[in-house]
């Protein structure tokens, strides 16, 4: 009972930050929109599979959207080690898979909340979201961010000191963003960027979304379900194994 | 039963020992001071009360629950007070303790009622409801140690607990932790290396010098054991001054930044006696000083050093922090 308590209070601290830090709201919602209008426009003249650009690109810009603030929600453990907080929870009478598991929901809360946000935007391209449409595009989402998350976890937990973030954010976040295949059809890709792009996980968030959202998808709808469900159980399992071996 | 009790608890960084061979009894409901300078192995010891660090060996009691084998059972019991804040700043004061009585299991009902009273306690009603980013140093100083006694803890744990502050805001912590002593009764174990804070408000002292208890006792006995009074001798040469030590008055004597101490039993007729031995061995005193001792000179007996050799490296731990925090 009272691990599920601090589950609750480690998720409810985290939503209570994002919804606090206005900048970080806005800075955040700010690169998708970026993406789906300058690219969207300037690429205008571009068919995909009967789609325009615009309507191709927007379901990868949702998966996009999710992947910044996932992956630095985890890495967010670095700040509060470095302020003191972290001492605060470490310290409780509360297991580390509990405070690990309040941790990853948290993130995973505040990268849905953006994500739904873009989604929420589909009727512009004239997507029809049903609800359907809209709570099978929700899990997608979900499991994206949970795997994101803990790949952030893992990383805050190995690395020591905030030197190295800027580092992993670039190195990480960039390739994962542009090797996905949000922003380019996967069957019209050279074949060295097509194996490239079928290790990213994220190619299967995007072309599963795209498969939910307007129907066109290169892999089996059955295959991105899959790869996304072991890449995020995978990476949760090694996330909560990574945190209780913390100190 | 002890609040605290330790047996030959060790602690080694690297074949570094900070914490060297420690057995201490600390009774119900004292406020028992841990006085050293900085690096002593104050914050390595209660760190491995509280359970966040592992002893290399030996172990400890707290609350009658082993550090090692009942590590829950004495998160739960006690409260800790960091050196450095671990408040979350984008939370309010209110949500700060709202969340630790969550992380501790406070059960629901008596949540709102416990948080009224320890803020109560510290003064901090009014403000309750600000971030606490915009609250100053002691003010973040009292809500921690609000939030460090929600859950009913039978010992609380004050690493440093005026560090940083300026003095007129460490005696208003002072006027707390006395008022939640009477209060709360609890057993209080605070590290300080400043003597005022631990004469004006432990029951005991423990002087603590590299890793080691030098003395322990009430700060009267202390200051009581160094019987007579202690002259303060500044001299512009210093030669030949081992001599004193000959004096069967002396019963202590040692030279700090130039700076001769000796303790003597009866300084006022000393003084003359010292006066005329310094013009035969031709030594030039230039200044002379008697009073009556302090836990500093306690201090200085006990490890041969001031404890202010350690501020430097204070100083320089604030420098470091101050960088970080600018990244």
């Amino acid at each position: 009972m009272s691990e599920f308590e601090a589950i609750y209070w480690i998720w409810w601290r985290e939503l209570k930050r994002y919804v606090r830090d206005k900048s970080r709201v806005l800075s955040s919602f700010i690169q998708p929109l970026l993406f789906l209008i300058v690219l969207g426009s300037g690429f205008g003249f571009v068919k995909i599979s009967n789609f325009n650009y615009q309507t191709f690109l927007f379901p990868g810009i949702v998966a996009i959207s999710l992947v910044g603030i996932s992956i630095s929600s985890g890495i967010s453990v670095i700040w509060d080690r470095e302020f003191g907080f972290l001492k605060e929870i470490l310290v409780a009478p509360v297991s580390r898979t509990s405070i690990f598991i309040g941790k990853a929901l948290g993130g995973c809360t505040t990268a849905l909340i953006q994500g739904i946000f873009i989604l929420c935007l589909s009727f512009l391209f004239g997507i029809n979201l049903d609800f359907l449409t809209f709570f099978s595009a929700i899990i997608i989402m979900l499991l994206i961010s949970l795997g994101l998350v803990s790949v952030g976890l893992i990383i805050a937990s190995l690395l020591e000191t905030i030197e190295g973030f800027g580092l992993i954010m670039n190195f990480l976040i960039m390739p994962l963003m542009f090797l996905s295949a949000a922003f380019f059809p996967l069957n019209q890709a050279p074949d060295w960027l097509k194996t490239v792009s079928l290790i990213d996980p994220l190619t299967y968030g995007v072309d599963a979304l795209r498969q939910i959202l307007i129907k066109n998808s290169f892999i089996p709808f059955s295959v991105d379900i899959l790869v996304l469900s072991g890449f995020s159980l995978i990476m949760v399992l090694l996330g909560g194994l990574a945190f209780n071996r913390q100190r | 039963m002890f609040a605290i009790e330790t047996f030959n608890l060790t602690k080694d960084f690297n074949g570094l020992r900070a914490v060297n061979n420690i057995s201490i009894q600390i009774n119900q409901g004292e406020i028992f001071g841990l006085l050293g300078p900085n690096g002593a192995g104050k914050t390595t010891f209660i760190s491995m009360l509280c359970t966040i660090l592992k002893p290399t060996s030996g172990t400890a009691k707290v609350n009658g629950f082993d550090i090692i084998k009942q590590k829950d059972q004495v998160r739960k019991s006690i409260g800790i007070v960091f050196q450095d804040s671990s408040l979350e700043d984008r939370l309010t004061a209110r949500e700060n303790l709202e969340m630790h009585a969550g992380l501790y299991g406070v059960p629901k009902s008596e949540r709102k009622k416990r948080i009224d009273e320890v803020l109560e306690l510290v003064g901090l009603v009014d403000r309750q409801n600000e971030i606490v980013r915009k609250y100053s140093g002691g003010m973040k100083r009292r809500l921690e140690i609000a939030r460090g006694l929600i859950h009913y803890p039978k010992v609380l744990f004050l690493d440093e607990p005026t560090l940083g502050l300026d003095p007129q805001t460490r005696e208003h912590i002072w006027d707390y932790i006395k008022k939640l002593a009477a209060r709360e009764k609890i057993t209080i174990l605070l590290t300080t290396h400043y003597m005022e804070e631990a004469d004006a408000l432990c029951n005991r002292v423990a002087i603590i010098d590299r890793g080691e208890i030098k003395v322990l006792d009430t700060p009267e006995n202390l200051k009581k054991s160094l019987e007579g009074d202690v002259i303060t001798l500044e001299v512009a040469n210093q030669t030949n001054l081992e001599k004193i030590k000959e004096f069967e008055e002396v019963k202590n004597f040692h030279i700090v930044d130039g700076k001769i101490h000796i303790t003597v039993r009866d300084g006022e007729k000393f003084v003359p006696k010292l006066l005329s031995f310094a013009e035969k061995e031709g030594i030039k005193v230039d200044s002379i000083n008697i009073r009556r001792p302090s836990l500093e000179d306690v201090f200085l007996h006990y490890t041969g050093r001031e404890i202010r050799d350690g501020e430097i490296s204070e100083k320089e731990g604030l420098k470091s922090f101050a960088r970080r925090r600018r990244l």
